[in-house]
């Protein structure tokens, strides 16, 4: 791509909006999935016995399983949110910012 | 079980251990194992003829022409990451050691959301063949790609020969073949499908070893929780019951090696980063058509992954029932499980679905393998192929024909490496080579990476020092620290306290990259500068990226 061209997409609004809700959109997830994860670790690495605590006294399951269950299940679900916004509202921005430019392409 | 614990370096890491946990001892012919076996490499030499027609151009070689869908390189990254280390090592880790395999478990996952937030697209709209592509878009060609290759082909080969001791271990005590016939068996087979199959025929092993193996994990974990009446309590209980530690099992250890805050956040760092900076997972995104498939890809990839993995607490828990010298003598010789915590899984098949079974889960976990050292190896030639010999060398104006042929040889001689160094590290101790792996490529290959896609102020000079820095620091503490210093040269102290050096390590190549780049002030740095500008349209738009090839 020529210098001259980026430019030009540069400052087209569109790429503006594009750029600026994408980024923030995934670091928002990002942020929220590290946050998530690093609880999860430094909770192991201070203070290990909150995970062993028993879901039902009786019983012998602990919060630990439905905690790593829990991670696992969100991360997932924070990966198919950000798709769906991504190959839809984002997707549709790129393609009419190509059709701005499409002389040059 | 001492062994066992320094072995919890990392999941895969207690696998790749296998010296330690598999013991010499082979079985008798298992018959069942073998007609399967026969019935996987017959169908992927097939796969391999198919592909290799249509393998004609470096595009295809290297990337499958890009003609590879979201959900199929969802399976096939699926599969890269359920290798027979996360397989049988995971589920081992959790009969052994209970609770403790699932934090592995979720520490590997969770890289997956956040590689699809900051990386895939812009992977798959900056890169060609290999992520060095996208690491020199706007720097120095000649000394970016030579660490980028360097920092792969270590990758590369460390894992190769975890991978290669693991199999020959597995095979010997799966077929009762020698050693050494298996470590050669299989580099001759992964040299057959990268040769001939490029990375078409690699995927697509990858797609049918993961359709395959999750199969089979399903079936194993349906049996488990039918026998107790679908109640994950009623399972976890009778584990408790029979397990020697107890209650203990149902929380995080204080055994494992995640003691202190330090090297949890260490090892948290290792894990994510360090698959960000795997070279044969990175080499996927460049196999889909566009951006879309792209994050497409990782969504199925996280699915499949995170299934696997939930299915895997089960079965471990579902081996501490039914893998104990009473309920199950024949697999116990003097108390001890034959094989190792990293043969439960494959004795469980056996106690759930009896020889045919345990011949299904055998067949598949020698194509786990298989699969994965092909992805590898393709990693590794095309560092040399397309980095070093085309872009080093040729200055980027190589014959695409002779590019190609230099990608066969070097697959040829990846491969002879493999096998000599599998050969040769059989009875070492080999538990530091996977960590090592994660160390280098989340401290080389990764902030590299990264910054290149994210930060405009990046110079060659920055990168080649902090890069270089980081991998030299990842080096340096994996050896001072306990693994290697205490574990592999028996020393009594190690002279670096934690077992994983990320932290450090990292630190010191962003900060090393930071400096020796704002600092650069040489024409050279200005024009890198310049150029951020159409990189970073070209990595958010994927104007002008490379484009699907259609056959």
């Amino acid at each position: 791509m020529d210098a001259e061209l980026a430019k030009r997409i540069q400052a087209n609004p569109k790429y503006k909006e594009l750029v600026s809700k994408r980024t923030s959109f995934a670091l928002k997830l990002g942020i929220f999935v590290l946050a998530m994860f690093y609880s999860y670790i430094l909770v192991i690495a201070f203070n290990k016995e909150i995970l062993g605590v028993k879901l039902n006294e009786a019983g012998v399951m602990t919060w630990a399983f439905p905690v790593a269950a829990g991670i696992i299940i969100i991360s997932f679900i924070t990966t198919l949110i950000y798709v769906k916004r991504a190959n839809g509202e984002f997707e549709d921005l790129t393609n009419s910012i190509a059709e701005d430019v499409k002389d040059a392409l | 079980m001492r062994l066992i614990s320094i072995l919890g370096l990392m999941a895969v890491a207690a696998f790749a251990g296998g010296d330690a946990t598999f013991e010499v001892a082979k079985r008798e012919i298992n018959i069942p194992a073998i007609i399967m076996f026969f019935i996987f490499v017959g169908a992927t030499l097939g796969i391999t003829y198919w592909a290799a027609k249509q393998t004609k151009s470096a595009s295809d070689f290297y990337t499958a022409g890009g003609g590879i869908t979201g959900f199929q390189n969802g399976m096939a990254i699926a599969g890269d990451y359920m290798s027979a280390a996360s397989f049988l090592g995971l589920s081992g880790l959790v009969y052994l050691q209970g609770y403790d395999g699932l934090v592995y478990a979720v520490g590997f996952l969770v890289g997956w959301p956040v590689i699809l937030f900051l990386m895939a697209e812009k992977l798959r709209n900056l890169g060609k063949f290999t992520f060095a592509d996208i690491a020199a878009y706007r720097l120095g060609q000649k000394e970016i790609r030579t660490l980028a290759a360097f920092g792969s082909l270590s990758v590369v080969t460390l894992y190769l020969i975890a991978q290669m001791v693991g199999s020959g271990k597995l095979i010997q005590v799966l077929f009762g073949l020698p050693y050494e016939w298996a470590v050669v068996l299989v580099g001759v087979m992964m040299i057959v499908y990268v040769t001939f199959g490029g990375m078409l025929a690699t995927t697509w092993v990858q797609i049918i070893k993961a359709i395959l193996l999750l199969s089979g994990v399903t079936f194993m974990a349906i049996m488990i929780m039918n026998n107790f009446g679908w109640s994950f309590e009623a399972l976890a209980s009778k584990a408790v019951d029979t397990h020697a530690w107890g209650q203990d099992i149902m929380a995080p250890s204080d055994n494992g090696k995640i003691k202190d805050p330090i090297s949890a956040i260490s090892l948290g760092l290792a894990l994510m980063l360090g698959t960000a900076g795997l070279p044969h997972v990175l080499m996927r995104f460049f196999t889909v058509g566009n951006a879309k498939e792209a994050r497409k890809s990782v969504v199925y990839a996280t699915g499949f992954i995170g299934y696997f993995y939930l299915v895997i607490a089960v079965i471990g828990l579902g081996a501490i029932v039914y893998l104990t010298p009473e309920n199950a003598p024949e697999f116990f010789t003097d108390g001890k499980l034959f094989g190792g915590g990293n043969m439960a899984a494959i004795h469980l098949s056996k106690v759930v679905g009896g020889d045919i079974f345990l011949g299904f889960i055998s067949a598949v976990a020698f194509a786990t393998i298989l699969a994965v050292v092909s992805g590898l190896t393709l990693a590794g030639a095309s560092a040399i192929s397309h980095d070093i010999y085309n872009n080093v060398l040729c200055k980027g104006e190589a014959d695409e024909a002779k590019e190609m042929k230099v990608s066969k040889i070097s697959v040829i001689i990846i491969g002879i490496v493999g096998v000599v160094l599998g050969i040769a590290f059989e009875h070492q101790n080999i538990a530091f080579m996977v960590g090592l792996a994660f160390a280098i490529a989340a401290s080389a290959n990764f902030p590299i990476l990264f910054l290149s896609i994210y930060w405009s102020k990046l110079t060659t000079r920055g990168a080649v020092i902090g890069g270089s820095l980081g991998l030299a620091t990842a080096v340096a503490l994996v050896i001072l620290g306990p693994v290697v210093w205490v574990g592999v040269l028996h020393n009594p102290e190690p002279i670096f306290p934690y077992a994983y050096p990320a932290l450090f390590s990292v630190s010191t190549a962003f900060i090393g990259i930071w400096f020796f780049s704002i600092t650069d002030k040489s024409q050279r740095a200005k024009d890198e500068i310049e150029a951020f500008g159409p990189q970073s349209v070209r990595a958010e738009t994927g104007f002008g990226s490379e484009g699907a090839v259609d056959h």
